[in-house]
């Protein structure tokens, strides 16, 4: 870095111009389908494959958004409702139990630490995807398929986040300060939720956020487990409905819609938690 | 996935020697649980059921069905079509043993379900061997799989074919109406030479060949209960294929893919003139080419003997009692009604344009009007007369998915520009063959 800005001003703008470039093309390269989807939304179905993709037609996307939430009886605005809860309370209790199992591996010594610690990063290996299956079939050993559970209980684990808050909690939280907290006479509980939870928030952030967007984008486990659209997530409402596009060629709008709609939250959750992020990284970098 | 697939091939190969000796000492064993042929008895006092269906606005149609049978209540479970999820959660919910009582299933896909056992013979039910009759014919030997008192679905709705056409198009060039095969390949010339093309050769839709193939009265699988005999290379099926490989090597047809934006725009814009394609596929056109609205026909599939009456069949579904189901009785009940009674099947046009598999569905009073987009024609009419005119011997393989797949890869090439379509046939053939070795499914190698 410091050779770079010592350097000769032409190179320094060169460099400079070429970073700009490459991030100007990434953005663009990552914005584009989103841009397609916004105007594609805005269209009626017949000018939808009749006028140009990456630009307006008529500006239709209220009425569009309202036939979408008449479909069906609104079976979408359901869809929309079980993800927000299927991917908010799973990452809020996900990032809870995470944050508890990766602090106590990163703050007590146990026998089997050790052990425990490699068993939760071996599940880092292990995809989700390839789990469904398995857990479609103990599920239906209690006959609990089809529930809001068969999806809501295997998406509050996380063991990505378990790692995380492991490291985090042992570069953030001195030690000192937990003998200071039990000598004031807390429990190892409330030293927790007060002292510790506090230090590690950009981490708690940070695996909120990725167990959202994970639980929001889970796709396979609910199309394994659920059979009644009325406890669908977006996601498998849409690939349902995209589905039968074929032979109900109206749903199409729907489709394209309603992918739309279904980004929003995903935006809202990163712009709103993002600072807390970038408040982690810093502090992380200090140290 | 293909290491699923793989085990759920091990499993299917079990399962079809099963199936096949039991159907070979001439009656089906049932194995395990009460869904043996001969025990079909109503059970007692109120019955739930569970059906799975990816038919839009199924629900409403069921209503119906719950209302009036206030004891034997449908509960309707939905999800992505059979291919893009379906059939999988059916494969593994069998194998939980929390399938649901019925399900529906496509014709292409039945013979899999049979082969891994996954059906219940309802031959023995009420009502549904005598309902044969109601049925267009060859509906009937789709569900049977001319095995002896069975019966394992009733059919739902079938897919005729026939020719969509722009009629002004062909009337300004002054081209007659294509009725032979022949004549359609003059009529591409002439289109060719005025910058049109008269369709375009979809990669993919490998089962729309496969419904010309039976147009030409060829067959790609047959079963004698001994053994399975694959016959993608049937003389009929390379006559096909010949036919449009002259069309794709001389450029007469164009290459765009279907079921995209591009191929919606050629309809539009004029640039594609016809489309051999299903009943369905009425609405494909008119919300894909808006702009085309009321300059479109429809008229019988080109013959390949002057004079011939014939068609090909594109899709279709029909409604199985799954394996497992403790109230088949009712289950069957329920599926006749529900592909029989006028009111269902006016329902299921209404909701989701299913085109009756029933001699008398064709007669529907929604079936008999004219349909402005095609210029007030009564395109219905030329579709009845179609589904009648399909071959009764037809038989979809046990692993269809990977023959469409094989078979579209070759495909693939040809439009790429190497190879043909008989050697994509060639390849299929062989692959198909190896597949259902693979499975031990036996087979005439």
């Amino acid at each position: 870095m410091t050779q770079i800005s010592a350097g000769a001003p032409k190179e320094k703008l060169a460099s400079r111009t070429a970073a700009m470039i490459v991030m100007g093309i990434s953005t663009l390269y990552f914005l584009v389908p989103i841009w397609w989807l916004f105007i594609g939304s805005t269209k009626s179905r017949e000018q939808f494959s009749s006028t140009a993709g990456l630009w307006f037609a008529d500006f239709n996307l209220f009425t569009n958004i309202g036939d979408l939430f008449a479909y069906n009886d609104g079976v979408y605005l359901k869809w929309m409702l079980n993800s927000i809860i299927y991917a908010s309370f799973g990452a809020l209790l996900g990032t809870l139990f995470a944050a508890m199992c990766g602090y106590a591996l990163a703050k007590y010594r146990f026998p089997g630490r050790e052990l425990i610690f490699n068993t939760v990063l071996g599940g880092v290996l292990v995809p989700a995807t390839a789990l469904a299956l398995p857990l479609f079939l103990i599920f239906s050993q209690f006959n609990a398929t089809n529930t809001f559970w068969s999806v809501f209980l295997p998406s509050i684990v996380s063991p990505f986040g378990v790692y995380l808050a492991r490291i985090f909690a042992a570069a953030s939280v001195p030690d000192e300060l937990l003998e200071a907290a039990r000598l004031d006479g807390a429990g190892e509980v409330r030293t927790f939720f007060s002292v510790s939870r506090r230090l590690m928030t950009p981490a708690l952030v940070t695996i909120f956020l990725f167990q959202f967007v994970a639980i929001w984008n889970n796709f396979f486990l609910p199309l394994i487990m659920l059979r009644d659209q009325t406890l669908f997530p977006v996601t498998l409402g849409l690939y349902t409905w995209n589905s039968q596009v074929n032979q109900i060629p109206e749903i199409r709008t729907f489709v394209i819609i309603g992918a739309f709609l279904s980004i929003i939250p995903l935006i809202i959750a990163f712009l709103s938690l993002q600072r807390f992020w970038r408040g982690g990284l810093g502090a992380g970098s200090v140290k | 996935m293909h290491i699923k697939n793989s085990k759920r091939i091990v499993a299917l190969g079990v399962l079809a020697a099963i199936s096949l000796t039991g159907c070979a000492a001439g009656g089906s064993s049932g194995s395990g649980g009460g869904s043996d042929a001969a025990a079909c008895a109503p059970s007692d006092g109120k019955v739930d059921l569970t059906y799975t269906s990816w038919i839009p606005g199924i629900d409403k149609v069921v209503d119906i069905w719950n209302k009036e049978n206030p004891d034997i209540q449908v509960k309707v479970q939905t999800g992505p079509n059979g291919n893009g999820g379906t059939y999988k959660n059916f494969f593994n919910q069998l194998s939980a043993g929390n399938a649901p009582d019925l399900g529906q299933i496509e014709y292409d896909a039945l013979p899999n379900f049979r082969v891994q056992d996954g059906l219940t013979n309802i031959a023995s039910c009420k009502n549904v061997t005598e309902s044969k009759d109601d049925f267009i014919d060859w509906t009937w030997n789709q569900v049977t799989f001319g095995e002896k008192d069975s019966v394992y679905a009733i059919p739902q709705d079938t897919g005729p074919m026939a020719m969509y056409y722009r009629k002004d198009l062909f009337e300004k060039a002054g081209i007659p109406v294509p009725t032979t095969w022949d004549e359609y390949a003059a009529a591409a010339k002439t289109i060719r030479s005025q910058g049109g093309y008269i369709t375009n050769f979809p990669q993919n839709d490998v089962n729309w060949f496969a419904g010309l193939v039976w147009q030409a009265d060829g067959r790609w699988f047959s079963n004698d209960g001994d053994k399975w005999d694959v016959t993608l290379t049937s003389p009929e099926s390379e006559k096909v294929a010949d036919y449009w490989q002259g069309l794709i090597s001389t450029d007469l047809v164009s290459k765009v893919p279907a079921w995209t934006d591009e191929w919606n725009n050629a309809y539009n814009t004029g640039s594609d003139w016809t489309w051999i394609s299903a009943v369905w596929g009425a609405n494909s056109i008119s919300s894909g080419a808006p702009d085309t609205s009321g300059n479109w026909a429809v008229a019988p599939m080109p013959q390949w003997k002057a004079g011939e009456n014939k068609a090909g069949n594109w899709g279709g579904s029909s409604t199985a009692v799954l394996k497992g189901s403790k109230h088949p009785y009712e289950a069957a009940q329920f599926a006749l009604w529900l592909n029989t009674s006028d009111e269902a099947l006016t329902a299921l046009n209404k909701e989701a344009n299913l085109y009756p598999a029933t001699k008398a569905g064709l007669k529907l009073p929604v079936l008999s009007e004219g349909v402005d987009f095609y210029g007030g024609q009564k395109i219905y009419d030329t579709f009845a007369t179609a589904a009648t005119e399909t071959n009764s011997d037809f038989v979809w393989g046990p692993t269809m998915t990977q023959t469409y797949g094989d078979v579209a890869d070759g495909f693939g090439e040809v439009l790429g520009g190497t190879g043909t379509l008989t050697d994509a046939l060639k390849t299929g053939q062989k692959k198909t063959i190896d597949a259902l070795d693979a499975a031990a499914i036996p087979v005439n190698k």
